[in-house]
């Protein structure tokens, strides 16, 4: 595939930096990244991977755009109210960069659907908003043997890890189950700064360009958190195996996808 | 002894248990927080009996659930 000068120029950025070059940029537009929910992490990391030139982006999301999520979900704008939230991102993303095939989800994430959506792709971000999806998302990629990057948000904090098969610790290493339901605010009942979401769903999609690429190293058997408050970037290093880890162990007890109960809150109004 | 406590070097009487260090350190909802000593992950059902020792690195990784 050999570049046309449009694309030698909207990616000269990229071109000119030895980490990506020709090769990682090729290697972007051949890439398929999947990004489960339009939201506040969705929205800047699609922006990033459409801007970036990754060839195909899935986007996952039942919702349709509401007043409050403008606050921090920039990949929508007040025109798009009442839309389908993927629809909306399409549009967005297809307006950034023409290089790039977007395919839209316009379902709940389940565990009747997700192997069937996740196996074309190859990274997955997190971008849901709840634990039963965080976990769901965590075990089909850990049975699927898909990486993807986990995140979390709330208040004016923030955390990310990359999950690379066979190469450190799932999301379930560290968190083992979903806390009962209401036991942990979401951001609903909480509160988030709108520009975390930014921040974070920009850190996940540096990490589906560092997957692709090869460039650096990815938060693979690490932790990263951000406390706007205190400015602290901190990286917490966890155990490279986790041998009793339910879903990817050495003897996993978890081998059938799980639909956790969803917090009340957070079912779909419409 | 000194503890490094998510990156902060803190001072605490020998003997500490996970669990003494906790409650000292106003964690919030600790059922629901994992801990690491020195990278390796303490069960739940461990903290009262894992004697932190000088120089041990601790974290406290917190459920994040927001995202959209």
């Amino acid at each position: 595939m050999a570049f046309s000068n449009e694309q030698l120029e909207r990616y000269s950025r990229h071109i000119i930096l030895k980490e990506i070059g020709v090769k990682g940029q090729k290697r972007l537009l051949n890439a398929k990244v999947l990004i489960i929910g339009a939201g506040g992490l969705g929205a800047p990391a699609a922006m990033y991977l459409a801007a970036a030139g990754v060839g195909t982006i899935g986007i996952a999301d039942a919702d349709v755009v509401d007043l409050s999520n403008l606050q921090r979900q920039v990949i929508h704008s007040t025109n798009d109210l009442g839309k389908p939230k993927v629809e909306s991102a399409r549009e967005t993303m297809e307006a950034i960069n023409p290089d790039v095939k977007v395919v839209t989800y316009h379902e709940f994430i389940s565990s009747y659907n997700i192997l069937n959506i996740i196996k074309d792709y190859d990274f997955i971000l997190d971008g849901t908003d709840n634990f039963p999806a965080k976990f769901l998302i965590n075990d089909a990629c850990v049975m699927a043997k898909k990486p993807f990057c986990h995140a979390g948000i709330i208040r004016f904090r923030g955390q990310l890890m990359t999950y690379v098969p066979g190469a450190g610790p799932c999301y379930r290493c560290v968190f083992k189950n979903p806390p009962p339901k209401d036991a942990v605010p979401t951001c609903k009942q909480a509160g988030v700064i709108g520009a975390m979401a930014g921040v974070i769903g920009c850190l996940q999609a540096l990490e589906a360009v560092k997957f692709i690429t090869g460039a650096g190293e990815l938060l693979t058997g690490k932790l990263l958190t951000y406390d706007a408050l205190t400015n602290n970037f901190h990286t917490v290093k966890l155990p490279a195996h986790v041998a009793d880890c339910p879903v990817c162990g050495d003897h996993p007890t978890i081998t059938q996808l799980i639909d956790y109960e969803q917090a009340v809150c957070e079912l779909k109004k419409d | 002894m000194k503890l490094n406590i998510a990156g902060n070097i803190k001072e605490y009487p020998e003997g500490t248990t996970v669990e003494q260090l906790i409650a000292a350190e106003k964690v919030e909802m600790p059922l629901y927080v994992s801990v690491t000593v020195n990278d390796d992950f303490i069960q739940t059902a461990d903290r009262q009996t894992h004697v932190l020792k000088d120089g041990d690195t601790v974290e406290f990784l917190y459920f994040m659930g927001g995202g959209r």
